[in-house]
C-alpha cells in the first residue's frame, strides 16, 4: 500500500476532524468507541467496516444527526453541535418525498433555507441535469427506478453546494449494474466538484474503485484498525481500474484484513 | 424517459382491454347481482316484514316526490354535519398533537382508545342523562363514534413518519415548523385520511343510533314509523338512502384528498 506522496508532504487541508469520538447508545450497545480520524479536503474517504460496525453512526455523528457520547467533530475548524450549511447527507433509503415531483425533491434544501422558487428551480434545473434526469422534472419518485430515485437524492444534496457530502451506503439498494455505473460518475463528480466527500459503504471493490482513502473499521464497538491509501491511477478508462494490479491487490489486503472480523 | 413511457404504455394498454373487465363495469356489476338478489329474495319471499328491490325503488321514489325523504334528510344532516365538522377539526388536531408530543398522548390517547372500543348503543342512556334528548345529545352521540378513530388514526400517521425524511428534513437544517408543515403533516396524509373516511362511515351509523334510540327524528324516523305501521317498503327505502348518501360522502372525501393532497396519484391515476 504505497501512499501518494503529496498526502503526506503537503498535508492537503483538514475538512473534517473526529476527535476520541465514542457512543453508546440506550441500552448500552457500544457503538464506537474513542475514534479520531481527519477527512482531508477535496478527497473522498470512504469509512468500510463489518456489518453493524458503526460506520453509519460515526456518519451521523459528523452528520450532526447523533449526538456523541463523548469526543467532538470539528467541521471547517468548527464544532459541531448539529447540521450545518457546509453538510450534505444521501440517504442509503434516498428519503425521497413521495408527494413531491423530481424538481421539487432537489430543490427541497433550498426551498427549506428560504430560496426563493424561481432561484432555487434554476439551480436545481443544472443539478437534475448533471445527475442525468433531463426530462423527469415533473415526475413522482413512484415512477422512477432505484437508481434514477438515488440520482435525486444526489442531486439534492449537490443543489445546497455543501462542502462536505456525506454519503451514507448511497448504492446499496441500487441494482449491480446500475452500481458501477454510479461509481463511475461519482469518480467524475469527485474530480470536477471539488468537495469533500465521506462515504460509507460494506463493499470492498466499491470503496477501493472509488476512494482516496479508506478507514477501516473494526467490528463493535468500532475502533480504527488501518487506514488504507490506495495506490491507483484514477486518471485511466474507468474500465481499466478494475483490471489493474494496484486495485486487486488493495481489494484483497483489505479482504484479509476484514476476515478476522468473520469468525 | 424510459420509466415514463412505459407507465403510460401500460395506462393505454389498460384502455384497449376487454369491455367486461373495466373496473366501472365490474362495479356495476357487483352492485346489480347485489340487486338482483335482494329482488329475488323478496319475491320468495323471506319474509312479508322483506320488500323486493323495486318495491323498495318505487317507496323510494315516492319520498323523494313528496318531499317527505328531503325533510327527512335535512333533519337527519344536521347533528350529522356539525358532529362531523367538530370530529374532524377538533380530532384531527388532537391526533395531530398527540403524535407530536409524546406527554399529550400519554394524558389523551387512552380516552380514545377506550372510547372506540366502548359498545356506543349502551352508552347513549348516559348521553341522554347528561345532554336530553335533543340536537345537542345526537351531536355528542356523532361524536362519540366519529372522534376516536379520527384521533388514533392520525396518532398513528404522525408517529409513522419515516425516520429517514425527518433525518432529511433535519440535515437541511429545516425549523421545526418547517419539518411539521412540510414534511410530517404531507406524508402523515394518507392515514389520516383513511381515518376520516372511518369516522365519517361511524358518523353515519352514530347518527341513526341516535335517532333510533334517543328520538325519532329524521331518517331514524322514517324508519321506526313504517316499521310500527308495516310500510316495509318505505323503512327499508329510508336505509337505502342513509347508505346511499354515507357511501356518496365518503367518496367524496377520497376525492378531495386526491385532488387537494396527492399530486403522485393523480399523476398515475
Amino acid at each position: 500500500m504505497t501512499a501518494r506522496a503529496e498526502h503526506y508532504a503537503s498535508p492537503s487541508r483538514v475538512a473534517v476532524e473526529v476527535r476520541g469520538v465514542s457512543k453508546i447508545y440506550d441500552g448500552g450497545v457500544e457503538a464506537l468507541n474513542d475514534i479520531s480520524l481527519y477527512f482531508p479536503e477535496g478527497q473522498l474517504t470512504t469509512l468500510l467496516g463489518p456489518s453493524g460496525c458503526g460506520k453509519t453512526t460515526l456518519l451521523k455523528i459528523i452528520a450532526g444527526l447523533i449526538a456523541p457520547t463523548s469526543g467532538s467533530v470539528k467541521v471547517e475548524g468548527r464544532e459541531v453541535t448539529g447540521p450545518g450549511p457546509e453538510r450534505a447527507f444521501v440517504f442509503q433509503d434516498f428519503a425521497l418525498m413521495p408527494w413531491a415531483s423530481v424538481m421539487r425533491n432537489v430543490a427541497f434544501g433550498l426551498e427549506l433555507r428560504g430560496v426563493a422558487k424561481t432561484e432555487r428551480e434554476r439551480v436545481a434545473q443544472g443539478y437534475i441535469g448533471e445527475v442525468g434526469l433531463k426530462g423527469f422534472e415533473a415526475a413522482y419518485p413512484h415512477a422512477l427506478s432505484g437508481g434514477m430515485r438515488q440520482r435525486v437524492g444526489l442531486a439534492r444534496a449537490l443543489a445546497v453546494n455543501a462542502k462536505v457530502l456525506l454519503m451514507d451506503e448511497p448504492f446499496s439498494a441500487v441494482d449491480e449494474q446500475t452500481r458501477r455505473k454510479f461509481q463511475e460518475d461519482l469518480l467524475r463528480l469527485v474530480a470536477q466538484e471539488r468537495k469533500t466527500f465521506i462515504f460509507v459503504t460494506h463493499s470492498i471493490e466499491e470503496a477501493v474503485y472509488v476512494s482516496d482513502r479508506i478507514v477501516l473499521l473494526s467490528k463493535r464497538p468500532s475502533r480504527v484498525s488501518e487506514i488504507i491509501t490506495p495506490a491507483i491511477d484514477r486518471s485511466v478508462d474507468p474500465e481499466r481500474i478494475r483490471r489493474s494490479q494496484a486495485y486487486l491487490d488493495t481489494v484483497e489486503a483489505i479482504w484479509q484484513g476484514l476476515k478476522r472480523y468473520l469468525e | 424517459m424510459a420509466t415514463i413511457a412505459e407507465a403510460s404504455a401500460a395506462r393505454q394498454g389498460g384502455g384497449t382491454r376487454p369491455i367486461l373487465a373495466h373496473p366501472l363495469v365490474l362495479r356495476l356489476a357487483s352492485v346489480a347481482v347485489v340487486c338482483a338478489a335482494w329482488e329475488y329474495a323478496g319475491r320468495v319471499p323471506i319474509s312479508p316484514a322483506f320488500p323486493t328491490f323495486l318495491e323498495t325503488m318505487a317507496a323510494l321514489f315516492d319520498m323523494i316526490r313528496d318531499g317527505s325523504l328531503g325533510k327527512a334528510f335535512a333533519v337527519t344532516l344536521e347533528p350529522l354535519v356539525i358532529g362531523l365538522a367538530a370530529s374532524v377539526i377538533a380530532g384531527v388536531g388532537l391526533g395531530v398533537l398527540m403524535g407530536l408530543n409524546r406527554f399529550a398522548e400519554w394524558l389523551g390517547a387512552p380516552l380514545f382508545i377506550i372510547a372506540q372500543a366502548a359498545p356506543m348503543a349502551a352508552l347513549i342512556p348516559i348521553i341522554t342523562f347528561a345532554y336530553g334528548i335533543g340536537l345537542l345529545a345526537k351531536v355528542v352521540t356523532v361524536c362519540m363514534m366519529a372522534m376516536p378513530v379520527i384521533v388514533l388514526n392520525s396518532l398513528n400517521a404522525i408517529r409513522h413518519t419515516p425516520t429517514s425524511l425527518i433525518e432529511m428534513g433535519r440535515s437541511f437544517q429545516a425549523s421545526r415548523l418547517n419539518l411539521i408543515a412540510k414534511i410530517i403533516l404531507p406524508s402523515a396524509a394518507p392515514v389520516i385520511f383513511a381515518g376520516l373516511r372511518l369516522g365519517a362511515a361511524s358518523g353515519f351509523i352514530g347518527v341513526i343510533l341516535a335517532e333510533l334510540l334517543i328520538t325519532p327524528t329524521g331518517i331514524g324516523d322514517i324508519i321506526t314509523y313504517n316499521q310500527s305501521i308495516a310500510e316495509y317498503p318505505k323503512m327499508y327505502a329510508a336505509i337505502f338512502a342513509i347508505i346511499a348518501v354515507s357511501v356518496l360522502f365518503i367518496e367524496a372525501l377520497e376525492w378531495i384528498e386526491l385532488t387537494l393532497f396527492r399530486p403522485e396519484k393523480r399523476a398515475s391515476a
